[in-house]
């Protein structure tokens, strides 16, 4: 991680490439190396970060007056930063018989900010728990002590996760495991604090900024999604076509524990929704063998998307898996012990990430903790199902080699689309669809789960939700649309995006078809859409002429007068 | 340590953390001789010194000094 002092020398850099986000700071200490910081932090992460930085203590009251800068700045962001020193001073200056009431309190006056400002802005919030103070008054004690400033610090903690949970656009960053990983001599420098009202140390800002940062790039989608797996002394001990099947390294045999409490955590990230995939130097047969037979593995066959397992170089391997599973180089991350394979695939696909992988794998745990590398801004039903999505797709992949023509294989797919607009059930996967799809989507706008819950309520907003189902299983909602009336004869389309699994299906046709009929119904004549340019989306660059839309500046309009109804072998629900 | 050694050590850790290699100290010098040194990266420079002698000022220290030459006296009171 870079220092302090290499962050605020990336100050001086260009940033005007960068992707812009507009970051409110508000604390209730000293705040202006934590923004440098996050600037800096936010330049090796690709981004530009316009940071406002609101004046000294200053949270409740550019919350509170509607005319406040905050406002006017109108940020995407907004970061709060109450700090628990501060609320042990209030804490401090409470009588004995109101201290049991701080957590509650606290609690009241951030969900009282948090309502202020969605109210009036869309801005994702990001608010930092409490790192713990144990103040020693009571001892140990204090965790018997409703009234300890310990009891109620942590009762605010907890609050705060539940709290969190029902307000979708409220995220906690949790600077108390920045604490934890640094150890709070190191987090708190008390000569700083005393001098400058600073309560983080120069040398934890860095940290700070980096979970900050991945939180916000999580939320304009910068997640990983994949994790491809070596084999060999990665996810046990010893080499298996060497070893043999009985001599592995795993359960209780050797340094096993370590490999296996390994398993046991990606088994979990398996569970939470990342996509699971081998590349290993190995022969196959021996590798499958060890998953069918070995008792102490954890992971089973029904974990893994997809093996490769050959003895070609793992660099073409990871570009076969990227392929199938259709998704970015920079949402995959690649475990192996072997440093002289990990610089290979770091040097051939820059944006994967690639961990350092200490020497002893009784490390490899509690390093890849620190990296927190799956950063989240939402979880959906589909993520627990995905491996099983793209499991099935391998299924489709090798029926569709049986078929000489798309056409004949997509009339024996049975496939189905249920249609609806926004309601409460489909909201979360629809918000997550809206901040995770990069490459099929027209003009990657981002919605939240709240701003999608309020578009269901406008009468001048249609919007829609595709699901797609066919003979090999249900692929969930693929497809969001949003259209907006511009005016009494034309319907903007505000939003069309798509995931990339169900490509070259005839979906876009499907789409099209029900958007037409809806806006013909309602008496509109036109279909207005946008293409805007992404680093990432190039794949819908023609999506509007391939519909049959006619340029009209910077925009294509469809004339719904003679629309002739699209060929597809998609069928409503 | 003897005290030249100290303020050459001192220049260097200014030089990096204001990022400006035309800086020269002397003992004489002042905050409002050196461009950028404000109260905000004095923070910045003292928790530097602290890393680069392996030492912590005392609050106190912090705001004491009236030129460079005080400050290596109090790294020197230190190390030595």
């Amino acid at each position: 991680m870079p220092t302090f002092s290499e962050l605020k020398k990336k100050l001086k850099q260009d940033f005007s490439h960068l992707e812009s986000i507009r970051v409110a700071l508000l604390g209730d200490t000293a705040t202006p190396f934590l923004a440098q910081a996050l600037r800096g932090t936010g330049f090796d992460r690709g981004f530009n970060l316009r940071i406002w930085e609101a004046d000294f203590n200053q949270i409740e009251r550019q919350v509170v007056d509607h005319e406040s800068e905050l406002y006017t700045f109108d940020p995407q962001v907004i970061i709060i930063f109450h700090s628990s020193h501060k609320l042990l001073l209030h804490y401090n200056k409470q009588k004995p018989e109101d201290y049991a009431a701080l957590a509650g309190n606290r609690l009241e006056l951030i969900s009282r900010l948090c309502t202020t400002i969605e109210g009036r802005l869309r801005s994702t919030i990001i608010y930092y728990n409490y790192t713990e103070i144990n103040d020693t008054v009571f001892g140990n004690y204090a965790n018997k002590t409703e009234a300890s400033f310990l009891f109620q610090l942590r009762k605010l903690n907890y609050e705060l996760m539940q709290y969190a949970a029902g307000h979708p656009n409220f995220y906690l960053c949790d600077l108390s495991t920045v604490q934890n990983q640094f150890g709070k001599l190191n987090m708190f420098h008390p000569s700083v604090y005393v001098n400058s009202d600073m309560v983080l140390s120069i040398d934890a800002l860095p940290a700070v900024a980096a979970t900050t940062l991945d939180l916000v790039g999580a939320f304009v989608g910068r997640i990983r999604k994949c994790v491809v797996l070596d084999m060999d002394n990665t996810i046990w001990g010893g080499v298996i076509g060497d070893d043999g099947i009985e001599n592995i390294q795993l359960g209780t045999l050797g340094i096993g524990k370590a490999f296996t409490e390994f398993q046991y955590w990606i088994k979990k990230l398996k569970y939470r929704g990342i996509i699971l995939a081998v590349a290993s130097k190995n022969t196959e047969s021996v590798v499958l063998d060890a998953f069918d037979r070995h008792p102490d593995m954890v992971l089973t066959k029904e974990d893994i998307a997809i093996f490769r397992v050959n003895w070609d170089n793992k660099v073409d391997n990871i570009r076969q898996i990227q392929a199938t599973l259709n998704i970015g180089f920079d949402s995959m991350v690649f475990l192996d012990d072997n440093p002289f394979e990990r610089n290979m695939v770091r040097e051939a696909i820059p944006a994967i990430t690639v961990p350092e992988l200490p020497e002893d794998p009784a490390d490899y745990l509690e390093y890849l903790y620190t990296l927190n590398l799956f950063e989240t801004g939402a979880i959906s039903d589909e993520d627990r199902e995905r491996t099983k999505l793209y499991q099935t797709q391998a299924l489709r992949d090798s029926e569709m080699e049986k078929y000489s023509n798309e056409d004949d294989f997509l009339a024996g797919m049975n496939m189905l689309s249920d249609v609806e607009s926004f309601n409460s059930f489909n909201t979360p996967r629809v918000a997550q669809l809206s901040q995770r799809s990069n490459q099929f989507n027209l003009r990657t706008v981002r919605y939240t789960e709240a701003e999608i819950g309020k578009l269901a309520g406008s009468s001048d907003i249609f919007t829609f939700s595709f699901t797609l189902e066919d003979k090999y299983g249900d692929n969930g909602i693929i497809c969001v649309v949003i259209l907006k009336k511009e005016t009494d004869e034309t319907l903007f389309i505000d939003s069309w995006l798509m995931s990339c699994r169900v490509l070259k299906r005839g979906m876009e046709n499907f789409t099209l078809n029900t958007l037409v009929a809806l806006a013909k119904e309602k008496g509109f004549r036109f279909l207005k859409g946008e293409y805007r340019q992404t680093a990432k989306n190039e794949m819908v660059s023609k999506h509007y002429p391939g519909l049959g839309f006619q340029p009209a500046g910077d925009f294509w309009t469809l004339d719904l007068d003679g629309y002739e109804t699209r060929k597809t072998h998609i069928n409503l629900k | 340590m003897d005290k030249a050694e100290i303020l050459k050590k001192v220049n260097d850790v200014f030089v990096d953390v204001l990022d400006n290699d035309k800086i020269v100290l002397k003992n004489e010098t002042t905050a409002n001789d050196v461009e950028d040194w404000d109260s905000l990266h004095h923070i910045q420079l003292v928790v530097a010194i602290e890393k680069q002698f392996k030492i912590r000022f005392a609050s106190r220290e912090i705001q004491s000094w009236k030129n460079i030459g005080e400050m290596i006296d109090s790294i020197s009171a230190k190390i030595n």
